[in-house]
Protein backbone atom coordinates (compact mmCIF):
# COMPACT_ATOMS: atom_id res chain seq x y z
CA UNK A 1 0.00 0.00 0.00
CA UNK A 2 3.01 2.40 0.55
CA UNK A 3 3.76 3.29 -2.93
CA UNK A 4 0.39 2.07 -4.54
CA UNK A 5 -0.66 5.79 -4.88
CA UNK A 6 2.89 6.45 -6.65
CA UNK A 7 2.25 3.71 -8.86
CA UNK A 8 -1.12 4.91 -9.78
CA UNK A 9 -0.21 8.12 -10.77
CA UNK A 10 2.69 6.70 -12.82
CA UNK A 11 -0.33 4.71 -14.36
CA UNK A 12 -2.49 8.15 -15.74
CA UNK A 13 1.08 9.91 -16.44
CA UNK A 14 1.38 6.54 -18.85
CA UNK A 15 -1.62 6.97 -20.59
CA UNK A 16 -1.54 10.41 -21.13
CA UNK A 17 1.67 9.93 -22.68
CA UNK A 18 0.31 7.32 -24.83
CA UNK A 19 -2.42 9.52 -25.93
CA UNK A 20 -0.56 12.60 -26.70
CA UNK A 21 2.33 10.58 -28.79
CA UNK A 22 0.31 7.74 -30.51
CA UNK A 23 -2.92 9.65 -31.38
CA UNK A 24 -3.26 11.42 -34.22
CA UNK A 25 -6.38 13.35 -33.62
CA UNK A 26 -5.24 16.96 -32.15
CA UNK A 27 -8.08 17.49 -29.84
CA UNK A 28 -7.19 13.98 -28.41
CA UNK A 29 -4.06 14.95 -27.80
CA UNK A 30 -4.58 17.98 -25.77
CA UNK A 31 -7.06 15.79 -23.59
CA UNK A 32 -4.12 13.87 -23.19
CA UNK A 33 -2.02 16.48 -21.84
CA UNK A 34 -4.39 17.21 -19.54
CA UNK A 35 -4.70 14.08 -18.30
CA UNK A 36 -0.68 14.38 -17.54
CA UNK A 37 -0.94 16.97 -16.25
CA UNK A 38 -3.15 16.30 -13.74
CA UNK A 39 -1.03 12.97 -13.05
CA UNK A 40 1.84 15.14 -11.94
CA UNK A 41 -0.30 17.55 -9.68
CA UNK A 42 -1.63 14.52 -7.96
CA UNK A 43 1.85 13.27 -7.54
CA UNK A 44 3.22 16.38 -5.66
CA UNK A 45 -0.09 15.98 -3.30
CA UNK A 46 0.65 12.50 -2.66
CA UNK A 47 3.72 13.49 -1.33
CA UNK A 48 2.75 16.34 0.60
CA UNK A 49 0.31 14.21 2.75
CA UNK A 50 0.70 13.26 6.23
CA UNK A 51 -1.21 10.09 7.60
CA UNK A 52 -3.90 11.05 10.25
CA UNK A 53 -3.10 14.79 9.02
CA UNK A 54 -5.51 17.29 8.16
CA UNK A 55 -5.72 20.39 5.71
CA UNK A 56 -3.45 23.13 6.31
CA UNK A 57 -5.79 25.53 7.59
CA UNK A 58 -5.23 26.12 10.99
CA UNK A 59 -7.72 24.94 13.71
CA UNK A 60 -8.58 26.34 17.40
CA UNK A 61 -5.90 23.97 19.76
CA UNK A 62 -7.67 21.51 21.81
CA UNK A 63 -6.23 21.09 25.15
CA UNK A 64 -3.00 19.02 24.80
CA UNK A 65 -3.81 18.24 21.28
CA UNK A 66 -1.53 19.12 18.46
CA UNK A 67 -2.89 19.34 15.35
CA UNK A 68 -1.20 17.67 12.28
CA UNK A 69 -1.74 19.73 9.36
CA UNK A 70 -0.32 17.79 6.02
CA UNK A 71 2.40 20.00 4.19
CA UNK A 72 1.33 23.03 2.49
CA UNK A 73 4.07 23.72 0.17
CA UNK A 74 2.74 21.58 -2.56
CA UNK A 75 -0.46 22.41 -2.48
CA UNK A 76 1.15 26.57 -3.29
CA UNK A 77 3.25 25.00 -5.83
CA UNK A 78 0.36 23.15 -7.77
CA UNK A 79 -2.12 26.03 -7.13
CA UNK A 80 0.03 28.10 -9.82
CA UNK A 81 0.59 25.14 -12.01
CA UNK A 82 -3.18 24.47 -12.61
CA UNK A 83 -3.96 28.23 -13.68
CA UNK A 84 -0.58 27.91 -16.25
CA UNK A 85 -1.91 24.20 -17.11
CA UNK A 86 -5.45 25.36 -18.06
CA UNK A 87 -3.14 28.74 -19.88
CA UNK A 88 -1.65 26.50 -22.09
CA UNK A 89 -4.70 24.34 -22.96
CA UNK A 90 -6.06 27.60 -24.27
CA UNK A 91 -3.51 28.56 -26.18
CA UNK A 92 -3.37 24.92 -27.47
CA UNK A 93 -7.19 25.16 -28.63
CA UNK A 94 -7.00 28.33 -30.84
CA UNK A 95 -3.62 26.66 -32.38
CA UNK A 96 -6.05 23.99 -33.28
CA UNK A 97 -8.91 26.00 -34.37
CA UNK A 98 -6.57 28.02 -36.80
CA UNK A 99 -5.11 24.92 -38.21
CA UNK A 100 -8.30 23.45 -38.76
CA UNK A 101 -9.16 26.73 -40.91
CA UNK A 102 -5.83 26.39 -42.63
CA UNK A 103 -5.38 22.83 -43.25
CA UNK A 104 -9.73 21.66 -43.13
CA UNK A 105 -8.28 19.10 -40.80
CA UNK A 106 -7.05 18.28 -37.07
CA UNK A 107 -5.27 14.91 -37.45
CA UNK A 108 -1.77 15.17 -37.45
CA UNK A 109 -0.60 12.63 -40.09
CA UNK A 110 -3.30 14.53 -42.76
CA UNK A 111 -1.95 17.98 -42.27
CA UNK A 112 1.98 16.11 -42.25
CA UNK A 113 0.62 14.46 -45.74
CA UNK A 114 -0.44 17.90 -47.27
CA UNK A 115 2.93 20.18 -45.90
CA UNK A 116 4.58 17.24 -48.17
CA UNK A 117 2.66 17.46 -50.93
CA UNK A 118 2.76 21.30 -50.86
CA UNK B 1 -8.06 4.13 -3.58
CA UNK B 2 -11.65 3.69 -5.09
CA UNK B 3 -11.02 7.21 -6.16
CA UNK B 4 -7.85 6.22 -7.97
CA UNK B 5 -9.26 3.35 -9.74
CA UNK B 6 -11.87 5.62 -11.02
CA UNK B 7 -9.65 7.88 -12.60
CA UNK B 8 -7.72 5.06 -14.13
CA UNK B 9 -10.68 3.83 -15.99
CA UNK B 10 -12.05 7.07 -17.23
CA UNK B 11 -8.69 7.93 -18.30
CA UNK B 12 -8.78 4.84 -20.66
CA UNK B 13 -12.32 5.20 -21.61
CA UNK B 14 -10.79 8.62 -22.73
CA UNK B 15 -8.02 7.24 -24.89
CA UNK B 16 -10.25 4.61 -26.31
CA UNK B 17 -13.18 6.86 -27.36
CA UNK B 18 -13.68 8.00 -30.85
CA UNK B 19 -16.45 10.49 -30.32
CA UNK B 20 -14.44 13.42 -29.31
CA UNK B 21 -17.82 15.35 -27.28
CA UNK B 22 -17.74 12.10 -25.10
CA UNK B 23 -14.10 12.40 -24.40
CA UNK B 24 -14.28 15.92 -23.94
CA UNK B 25 -16.92 15.13 -21.22
CA UNK B 26 -15.27 12.43 -19.98
CA UNK B 27 -12.41 14.52 -18.98
CA UNK B 28 -14.18 16.92 -17.40
CA UNK B 29 -15.44 14.05 -15.04
CA UNK B 30 -11.61 13.17 -14.63
CA UNK B 31 -11.24 16.73 -13.44
CA UNK B 32 -14.02 16.71 -11.03
CA UNK B 33 -12.43 13.12 -9.75
CA UNK B 34 -9.15 14.48 -9.56
CA UNK B 35 -10.59 17.04 -7.21
CA UNK B 36 -12.54 14.66 -4.84
CA UNK B 37 -8.67 13.02 -4.45
CA UNK B 38 -7.14 16.03 -4.03
CA UNK B 39 -9.83 16.45 -0.94
CA UNK B 40 -8.96 13.00 0.59
CA UNK B 41 -4.96 14.44 0.58
CA UNK B 42 -6.07 17.49 2.38
CA UNK B 43 -5.76 19.93 -0.49
CA UNK B 44 -8.64 21.72 -0.34
CA UNK B 45 -7.64 24.88 -2.02
CA UNK B 46 -6.15 22.73 -5.14
CA UNK B 47 -9.36 20.99 -5.15
CA UNK B 48 -12.01 23.84 -5.48
CA UNK B 49 -9.16 25.02 -7.79
CA UNK B 50 -9.07 21.96 -9.85
CA UNK B 51 -12.59 22.57 -9.95
CA UNK B 52 -13.05 25.33 -11.16
CA UNK B 53 -10.30 25.38 -13.55
CA UNK B 54 -10.28 21.98 -14.99
CA UNK B 55 -13.50 20.50 -14.72
CA UNK B 56 -14.68 24.41 -15.46
CA UNK B 57 -13.05 26.45 -17.96
CA UNK B 58 -10.95 24.08 -19.87
CA UNK B 59 -14.18 22.07 -20.40
CA UNK B 60 -16.32 24.75 -21.83
CA UNK B 61 -12.59 25.84 -23.95
CA UNK B 62 -12.94 22.54 -25.37
CA UNK B 63 -16.35 22.58 -26.20
CA UNK B 64 -15.92 25.63 -27.81
CA UNK B 65 -13.00 24.36 -30.06
CA UNK B 66 -15.64 21.21 -30.89
CA UNK B 67 -17.64 23.94 -32.43
CA UNK B 68 -15.13 25.28 -34.64
CA UNK B 69 -14.05 21.59 -35.62
CA UNK B 70 -15.14 18.41 -35.49
CA UNK B 71 -16.50 15.93 -33.12
CA UNK B 72 -15.72 12.65 -34.76
CA UNK B 73 -12.28 11.42 -34.62
CA UNK B 74 -10.58 9.64 -37.98
CA UNK B 75 -10.75 5.43 -37.00
CA UNK B 76 -6.57 4.97 -36.98
CA UNK B 77 -5.13 1.56 -36.40
CA UNK B 78 -5.81 0.22 -32.99
CA UNK B 79 -2.62 0.22 -31.62
CA UNK B 80 1.12 1.83 -31.94
CA UNK B 81 3.22 -0.41 -30.56
CA UNK B 82 6.58 1.89 -30.83
CA UNK B 83 4.37 4.38 -28.86
CA UNK B 84 3.51 1.32 -26.54
CA UNK B 85 7.17 0.21 -25.95
CA UNK B 86 7.93 3.84 -25.24
CA UNK B 87 5.14 4.30 -22.72
CA UNK B 88 5.88 0.87 -21.16
CA UNK B 89 9.88 1.56 -20.66
CA UNK B 90 9.08 5.06 -19.70
CA UNK B 91 6.86 4.16 -16.93
CA UNK B 92 8.90 1.21 -15.88
CA UNK B 93 11.62 3.40 -15.68
CA UNK B 94 9.50 5.99 -13.04
CA UNK B 95 8.45 2.96 -11.32
CA UNK B 96 12.28 1.78 -10.62
CA UNK B 97 12.25 5.44 -9.65
CA UNK B 98 9.30 5.49 -6.85
CA UNK B 99 10.81 2.19 -4.93
CA UNK B 100 13.66 4.51 -2.97
CA UNK B 101 10.43 7.03 -2.22
CA UNK B 102 8.87 7.16 1.24
CA UNK B 103 5.49 5.68 2.09
CA UNK B 104 2.74 7.88 1.14
CA UNK B 105 1.67 9.34 4.17
CA UNK B 106 4.65 9.06 6.13
CA UNK B 107 5.13 11.75 8.63
CA UNK B 108 9.43 11.78 8.14
CA UNK B 109 9.72 11.71 4.95
CA UNK B 110 12.45 14.28 3.59
CA UNK B 111 9.70 16.67 1.84
CA UNK B 112 8.47 17.40 5.58
CA UNK B 113 11.67 18.23 7.39
CA UNK B 114 12.76 21.39 5.69
CA UNK B 115 10.97 24.47 4.98
CA UNK B 116 7.38 23.43 5.79
CA UNK B 117 7.51 22.68 9.42
CA UNK B 118 8.84 26.03 9.83
CA UNK B 119 5.89 27.97 7.73
CA UNK B 120 3.77 25.72 9.70
CA UNK B 121 5.00 26.52 13.19
CA UNK B 122 5.22 30.05 12.39
CA UNK B 123 1.45 30.23 11.57
CA UNK B 124 0.50 28.30 14.11
CA UNK B 125 2.64 29.50 16.78
CA UNK B 126 1.23 33.17 15.72
CA UNK B 127 -1.95 32.20 16.64
CA UNK B 128 -1.55 30.96 20.57
CA UNK B 129 0.96 33.80 21.69
CA UNK B 130 -0.42 36.16 19.85
CA UNK B 131 -0.01 39.86 21.37
CA UNK B 132 -1.48 43.54 19.97
CA UNK B 133 1.97 44.42 18.34
CA UNK B 134 2.04 41.80 16.22
CA UNK B 135 -0.42 43.25 13.65
CA UNK B 136 2.09 44.40 11.21
CA UNK B 137 3.17 40.50 10.33
CA UNK B 138 0.89 39.23 8.11
CA UNK B 139 1.35 35.67 8.75
CA UNK B 140 -1.04 34.84 11.76
CA UNK B 141 -3.95 36.41 10.68
CA UNK B 142 -4.81 34.11 7.89
CA UNK B 143 -5.96 30.82 8.76
CA UNK B 144 -5.28 29.11 5.82
CA UNK B 145 -1.63 28.51 5.58
CA UNK B 146 -1.30 28.03 1.85
CA UNK B 147 -2.80 31.36 1.32
CA UNK B 148 -0.17 32.90 3.83
CA UNK B 149 2.66 30.89 2.06
CA UNK B 150 1.24 31.72 -1.30
CA UNK B 151 1.27 35.66 -0.21
CA UNK B 152 4.70 35.47 2.11
CA UNK B 153 6.83 33.70 0.08
CA UNK B 154 5.33 32.81 -3.10
CA UNK B 155 5.04 35.79 -4.95
CA UNK B 156 6.88 35.65 -7.75
CA UNK B 157 5.34 32.31 -8.92
CA UNK B 158 2.42 34.19 -8.90
CA UNK B 159 4.08 36.78 -10.88
CA UNK B 160 5.17 34.42 -13.67
CA UNK B 161 2.15 32.48 -13.77
CA UNK B 162 0.47 36.26 -14.63
CA UNK B 163 3.32 36.79 -17.02
CA UNK B 164 2.46 33.27 -18.59
CA UNK B 165 -1.32 33.74 -18.47
CA UNK B 166 -0.54 37.24 -20.21
CA UNK B 167 1.49 35.70 -22.84
CA UNK B 168 -1.20 32.57 -23.71
CA UNK B 169 -3.88 35.28 -23.97
CA UNK B 170 -2.17 37.62 -26.01
CA UNK B 171 -1.50 34.55 -27.96
CA UNK B 172 -4.97 33.48 -27.96
CA UNK B 173 -6.25 36.60 -29.25
CA UNK B 174 -3.19 36.65 -31.77
CA UNK B 175 -4.35 33.79 -33.48
CA UNK B 176 -8.27 33.61 -33.89
CA UNK B 177 -8.45 37.53 -34.90
CA UNK B 178 -8.18 36.57 -38.46
CA UNK B 179 -11.02 33.75 -38.03
CA UNK B 180 -14.54 34.98 -40.27
CA UNK B 181 -16.85 37.23 -38.22
CA UNK B 182 -19.38 34.07 -37.73
CA UNK B 183 -16.82 32.05 -36.07
CA UNK B 184 -16.19 34.83 -33.92
CA UNK B 185 -17.54 34.24 -30.34
CA UNK B 186 -14.87 31.39 -28.76
CA UNK B 187 -12.04 33.65 -29.15
CA UNK B 188 -12.99 36.47 -27.16
CA UNK B 189 -14.12 34.54 -23.73
CA UNK B 190 -10.94 32.60 -23.79
CA UNK B 191 -8.24 35.25 -22.63
CA UNK B 192 -10.54 36.84 -20.20
CA UNK B 193 -11.39 32.87 -18.67
CA UNK B 194 -7.92 32.65 -18.39
CA UNK B 195 -7.40 35.82 -16.42
CA UNK B 196 -10.51 34.67 -13.89
CA UNK B 197 -9.06 31.44 -13.14
CA UNK B 198 -6.08 33.80 -11.06
CA UNK B 199 -8.37 34.32 -8.31
CA UNK B 200 -9.22 30.82 -8.38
Amino acid sequence: MGLFNYWTVIVLMMVGFYTVIARNNLIKTMIGLGIFQVSVFMLYISMGKIADGTAPIRVQPSAGHEAIYSNPLPHVLILTAIVVGVATTALGLALIIRIREAYGSIEEDEILEMDRNS
Amino acid sequence: MILLSLLVATAVAIILLRDLFAAVMLSGIFSLLSAGLFVVMDAVDVAFTEAAVGAGIATVLMLGTLTQTSTRERPAPRLDWSALVVVVLTGTALVIGTLDMPAYGDPTAPIHQHVAPAYIAQNVGKQSGRSETDDDDFQGHVPNMVTAILASYRGYDTLGELAVIFTAGVGVMLLLSGLPPTAGDTPETNPAESEAGVDA
